[in-house]
């Protein structure tokens, strides 16, 4: 893998967490029940801490004078290498939940395998760091895929629908593309076949407990890790941006 | 009033005099309990009403940094709305009738968040003022008679303190800034000066409910009393920031070995309680919005609750 390569691979973990973070910390304030705005809050804030690390260490990698701020606030959409699956808008509560419980799976078992590669000390560092918190991500949206789905008929058919409207963002998880497969011969990253089966059995032992359906796998959306995005993400970053783009000497 | 319960009620303003607790089960004067329950909840609809100003810029925090710190503030808010309703309910009202009276206007909140917050110098400024004038009110309700109500601030006057001073680093990081986030944080005062006195209520010649709640031991110092030291606090930092504060009037008197200051708009205050506020409607609307859009979830979480239980029962009646 070559060096411009083990930075991107960084800067793609700082990507997923900053922008999911984002999403998700717009619940603040407007949950379904209080304790609900503190628990998303506190994974939004659990994965902005996440992204801030890796930033910071994909910073001082590339040593071009950025830091955190200036890899969030100074890229543009095209420049983001996020899965499309954390960009889309947080719809109800119910596509908020899905769009979770997808996710922590996957970046349980990615963490999972980070924390003990031996290649890279400092993401391992970091990914260990954040397990607990991945586990607890992954348990919360379980239990509410789980109380949704076998609560009324209202919440079933709503998740279910939520989890048919997202799936196709799933398949991008487990795309290999250039960066991904150099990180896997060099020991950095996870392969991500095998991650598919892991994710597989988390997703479907959840779904049977919650009584709903998985859907057939069928097109899948990819372009988030070239940096063609969904038309969400530039509105995000727009409103996310704006303060340091306007006062760009400023420090706050 | 009955014999005996003219015997309770000395009993128990005896028993407060003495800076006792009271407790959920304890006997309280009717009107003991029903100052109380409104007074909470009024305090806990402030805190989840006051996510909403500050929530606002969650998302053009303009550092990672802030926007964790931020969050976590606003998160905090979140937790103090939890525990003020729980105690509330230790005197019989549940959550959901006491957002019923928030959602239809019957339970007030405090009106400083019927302002809106314009710049990220707000987020400066309501920090430091409106958090900072929160604490003068809050601190001495932490030895409140009420027990649960006391015990809750207790945990809640621990936060806030980090709320204030977060408030303060943000304005003090602006005030030291470019020319822009100068004027940006002159302008944040002054726009949130007169509103934060407003937070501690009318003058005390207009305060008609104070007097009781004092002999309650609910309320330990005066309206005005507060107002004054949050005034003879505040001035110093501001000066420390090089910002001044928008009141002619304003002096040291060496006399009263404190700062006067200019009358209070209370018209304005007046209108703002009553609805007039530039966001009144905007806050009520957002908590209602969450609320009814949620509906669908609690249900969901009360019937699968529900049908835990009953598998729980039946496999309890079939091991006996
Ligand atoms: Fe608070
Ligand atoms: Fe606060």
């Amino acid at each position: 893998m070559t060096e411009d390569q083990h930075i991107q691979a960084i800067l793609r973990l700082g990507d997923d967490t900053l922008v999911l973070g984002q999403r998700l910390s717009a619940w603040c304030g407007h949950g379904p029940i209080l304790e609900e705005d503190i628990a998303l809050s506190n994974t939004a804030l659990d994965l902005i801490g996440q992204a801030r690390n890796f930033y910071t260490l994909a910073a001082a990698r590339e040593n071009q004078g950025r830091d955190e701020d200036k890899l969030a606030f100074f890229r543009s959409d095209r420049d983001f290498q996020n899965h499309l699956l954390l960009e889309l808008p947080n719809g109800h509560f119910g596509d908020t939940i899905v769009r979770q419980f997808f996710f922590s799976a996957f970046a349980l078992e990615r963490y999972v395998f980070l924390s003990r590669q031996l290649m890279d000390a400092e993401v391992a560092g970091i990914a260990s760091k954040a397990l607990k918190e991945l586990q607890y991500h992954w348990e919360h949206s379980a239990q509410w895929i789980i109380r949704l789905g076998d609560g009324t008929e209202e919440s079933h058919n709503k998740v279910q629908q939520s989890i048919h409207d997202l799936w196709s963002y799933t398949g991008e998880l487990f795309e290999a593309d250039e960066v991904d497969q150099a990180g896997f011969e060099a020991g950095l990253l996870p392969n991500l076949e095998l991650l598919r089966d892991t994710w597989n059995t988390r997703i479907d032992d959840c779904l049977q407990k919650a009584t709903l359906q998985r859907p057939e796998d069928g097109w899948m959306q990819r372009g988030g890790k070239q940096g063609i995005h969904s038309e969400h993400l530039s509105y995000m970053l727009a409103e996310m941006q704006i303060l340091p783009r306007t006062y760009p000497d400023a420090s706050w | 009033m009955s014999e005996t319960d003219k015997n309770l009620e000395a009993r128990f303003e005896a028993y407060v005099a003495e800076e006792k607790k009271i407790e959920p089960k304890d006997w309280m004067p009717d009107s003991y309990r029903k100052t109380l329950i409104r007074q909470i909840s009024q305090h806990a609809h402030s805190e989840i009403v006051g996510m909403l100003p500050e929530g606002n810029w969650i998302s053009r925090a303009p550092s990672l940094k802030r926007k964790a710190i931020l969050l976590a503030k606003v998160q905090d808010e979140a937790g103090h709305g939890l525990y003020l309703y729980s105690a509330a309910e230790t005197l019989g009202v549940t959550r959901n009738q006491m957002l019923n009276d928030l959602h239809t206007g019957k339970a007030k909140y405090s009106s400083i968040f019927n302002y809106p917050t314009l710049t990220w110098a707000d987020m400066g400024a309501v920090g430091w003022l409106v958090d900072g004038a929160a604490i003068m009110n809050q601190v001495p309700l932490c030895k409140c008679s009420y027990g649960p109500y006391a015990r809750a601030m207790v945990r809640v006057c621990k936060e806030e303190s980090f709320h204030q001073r977060q408030g303060f680093q943000v304005m003090l990081n602006l005030a030291q800034g470019t020319d822009e986030q100068k004027d940006m944080a002159q302008d944040a005062l002054n726009r949130w000066w007169w509103p934060s006195l407003m937070m501690f209520g009318p003058n005390d010649a207009d305060s008609p409910h104070s007097a009781q709640s004092m002999k309650w031991n609910i309320k330990r110092f005066s309206n005005d009393e507060l107002r004054q030291r949050f005034v003879d606090m505040t001035v110093p930092q501001a000066e420390l920031l090089g910002l001044t504060i928008p009141d002619p009037d304003l002096k040291w008197n060496e006399e009263r070995g404190h700062y006067d200051f200019g009358e209070i708009q209370w018209e304005e205050f007046y209108n703002v309680i009553q609805g007039n506020g530039p966001c009144n409607k905007e806050r009520i609307a957002a908590r209602v919005k969450a609320h009814d859009e949620g509906a669908w979830v609690r249900e969901a979480a009360n019937a699968y609750a529900k049908k835990e239980n009953e598998k729980r029962s039946k496999s309890a009646t079939h091991a006996a």
